[in-house]
C-alpha cells in the first residue's frame, strides 16, 4: 500500500531536493485538495439537502438563482447557484462578536471544530491507495480525531455567554461524548474479526471473504448501531437536539454569523462525508464493486471492478448513506433530550456488548 | 512510519492559514460603518439579557461523562485485544469475558442508581419502614 504521499515524494524526487522540502510541499498541496473536497462537498451537500427535502415535502426549493445566468430546469437544477451564492453571502457579511462574550475562545472554537474534521480526512481513504497518509492505525486514528470536535462545541457554547449556547453546547457534549460509545463497539467488531487496525487490510478482507455487514448476523446488527450513532455524532436530526431550532434558537451557534459560522456547517457536512465513507469501509466493503457478490454478472461487467473505479464505488456507496441521512432527517421527529440519553445508554450500548460477546464466540466457533 | 505523522502537524498549520484567509477576505468586504450599539448585545429573544450565562447550572451528565470515561478507555483497552484476538484465540475470549464483566457490573450500578436518566428519579423506597414515606410526599 502506497499513499498519495508517497506517490507525489516519488514524482517529485526527479527535482534533486531535500526530503525535508519536498514532504510539506507536497502535503501542503494535499492539504489543500482536502480542503476543496470539504468546501465542494457541503456546497453540493447544500444545495441536495434543500432539493430533496423540498421534494419529500411536495415543494419545489430553491427555484431562482442560477450560475453564469443558466437557472437549470424548470424543476430538480432549478436554483443551482443557490449555495453559492449563499456561500458569498456568508463571506460578505458583518462579522459579529458579542460585547460581553469571550472573544479569544470564541475565534478558537470554530478553529478546532474545522481542525478536528480537516486532520479526520489525512486518514480516510478515497480509494485504494487514494489516502494522504496510510496509516497502520488507521480506523483508530479516525476514532480518535473525529472526538476533538467536541472541544470546539463545549468552547463555542461556553465562550458566547448566551443561555441558549451554553444549554446548546452542554447537551451536544453529552450526546456526542455518549454516542462514541456504540460507535467504538461497532468499530471494534470489525477489527476483532479482521485482526487489523489498517482500512486497506480490512477492505482486503472483505474482498477476500465477504463484505463485513454480511458476516454475521451480529455484525448486520453492528452496522444498524453505527450508522444510527453516526447521525447522532454528526448531530443531524432526529438527533439535533443541540441546535433545537424550536427550543434553543440555534444551539452552541446562536452567537455565530458570517464566515465563522459557515465553518461549522461545513465541518458539519465533511464530518458527514466522513462517516459514509467510513461506514462504506468498514461495512461495506469500501472499494470493492457491488457487482462481486452476486456471480450472474458475465466477467466482462467486472471490468467495473478495477483499481479507478474503487473512487466511483466508494463514493457511490457513501452518497447513498449520506440520502439516507437526509431521508432520515425529514421523516422523522425529533427526540426528547432523554430519550436521546435513554436510547444511547440503555439501547446501544447493551446490544453493542452483547454484540462483542457473541461476534467473538461467533470466531472461535467458525 | 514515523513519516506517515509529519502531515498532522503541517496540517494543523495549513488549517490556520484556510481559515485565515477567508477571514481576512471578510474582514475587507464586510460593511464596517454600523459596528457597534445594540447590535453587540447578547442575543436573548429580542429582551435584554437577564444577567450573564456564565452561572452555576446542573451539568446532568456530570456522571454520564465519568461513565463515557471508563467506557472509553475500555474500548482502548480492547483495541490491541482485538488485534490479535484470532491468535489467541479462547484465552484472550476468556480474559476478555472477564475484564468487561467486571465493568459491567459498576455499569448496572450505575444503571439502578438512575444516573443514566437524563432527570434522575427520586429515590424510591422499598418495602421496609420507609414503604409509605413517598406517597406521603406526594400527596402534601
Amino acid at each position: 500500500m502506497t499513499s498519495i504521499l508517497d506517490s507525489l515524494v516519488k514524482s517529485f524526487s526527479s527535482f534533486n531536493l531535500d526530503i525535508a522540502v519536498i514532504l510539506p510541499v507536497v502535503t501542503l498541496i494535499g492539504g489543500t485538495v482536502i480542503f476543496l473536497i470539504m468546501a465542494v462537498n457541503a456546497l453540493v451537500a447544500v444545495y441536495f439537502e434543500r432539493k430533496i427535502s423540498a421534494f419529500m415535502q411536495d415543494r419545489l426549493g430553491p427555484m431562482e438563482v442560477g450560475i453564469f445566468g443558466f437557472k437549470g430546469g424548470k424543476k430538480f437544477w432549478g436554483g443551482i447557484g443557490q449555495t453559492l451564492a449563499d456561500a458569498i453571502k456568508l463571506l460578505v457579511k458583518e462579522d459579529i462578536l458579542p460585547n460581553n462574550a469571550d472573544k479569544f475562545l470564541m475565534i478558537l472554537a470554530p478553529f478546532i471544530i474545522f481542525t478536528g474534521a480537516f486532520l479526520t480526512f489525512i486518514g480516510v481513504p478515497f480509494a485504494q491507495n487514494i489516502v494522504i497518509s496510510d496509516f497502520n492505525i488507521g480506523i483508530f486514528y479516525i476514532f480518535a480525531m473525529s472526538s476533538i470536535g467536541v472541544i470546539g462545541v463545549i468552547l463555542a457554547g461556553w465562550s458566547s455567554n448566551n443561555k441558549w449556547s451554553l444549554y446548546g453546547s452542554m447537551r451536544a457534549a453529552a450526546q456526542i461524548i455518549s454516542y462514541e460509545i456504540p460507535i467504538g463497539l461497532s468499530l471494534l467488531l470489525v477489527v476483532l474479526v479482521t485482526g487489523s487496525l489498517h482500512l486497506g487490510d480490512i477492505v482486503q478482507w472483505q474482498a477476500d471473504h465477504r463484505w463485513f455487514i454480511f458476516h454475521s448476523p451480529f455484525t448486520f446488527l453492528a452496522f444498524f448501531i453505527f450508522y444510527i450513532s453516526t447521525i447522532a455524532e454528526t448531530n443531524r436530526t432526529p438527533f439535533d437536539i443541540p441546535e433545537a431550532e424550536s427550543e434553543l434558537v440555534a444551539g452552541w451557534m446562536t452567537e455565530y454569523s458570517g464566515f465563522r459560522w459557515a465553518l461549522f456547517f461545513l465541518s458539519e457536512y465533511a464530518n458527514m462525508l466522513i462517516v459514509s465513507i467510513v461506514a462504506s469501509i468498514v461495512f461495506l466493503g469500501g472499494w470493492l464493486s457491488p457487482l462481486q457478490i452476486f456471480n450472474i454478472f458475465p466477467d466482462s461487467w467486472l471490468i467495473l471492478d478495477g483499481p479507478a473505479m474503487g473512487l466511483f464505488w466508494i463514493l457511490f456507496k457513501a452518497v447513498i448513506l449520506i440520502f439516507i441521512m437526509m431521508w432520515i432527517r425529514w421523516t422523522f421527529p425529533r427526540l426528547r433530550v432523554d430519550q436521546l440519553m435513554y436510547l444511547c445508554w440503555k439501547i446501544f450500548i447493551p446490544f453493542a456488548l452483547v454484540n462483542l460477546l457473541f461476534v467473538s464466540l461467533w470466531e472461535l466457533i467458525f | 512510519m514515523y513519516q506517515d505523522f509529519l502531515p498532522i502537524i503541517i496540517f494543523i498549520v495549513l488549517a490556520a492559514v484556510l481559515i485565515g484567509v477567508p477571514l481576512g477576505l471578510q474582514h475587507l468586504l464586510s460593511p464596517r460603518k454600523n459596528k457597534g450599539g445594540d447590535k453587540l448585545i447578547s442575543y436573548e429573544c429580542g429582551e435584554l439579557p437577564e444577567g450573564s450565562a456564565w452561572v452555576k447550572f446542573n451539568i446532568r451528565f456530570y456522571v454520564i461523562a465519568l461513565v463515557f470515561l471508563i467506557f472509553d478507555v475500555e474500548i482502548v483497552f480492547l483495541f490491541p485485544w482485538a488485534v490479535v484476538f484470532q491468535d489467541l484465540g479462547l484465552l484472550a475470549f476468556i480474559e476478555a469475558f472477564i475484564f468487561v464483566l467486571i465493568l459491567l457490573v459498576g455499569y448496572v450500578y450505575v444503571w439502578a442508581k438512575g444516573d443514566l436518566d437524563w432527570v434522575k428519579m427520586n429515590v424510591r423506597y422499598g418495602k421496609g419502614r420507609y414503604a409509605n414515606l413517598q406517597s406521603k410526599g406526594e400527596t402534601s
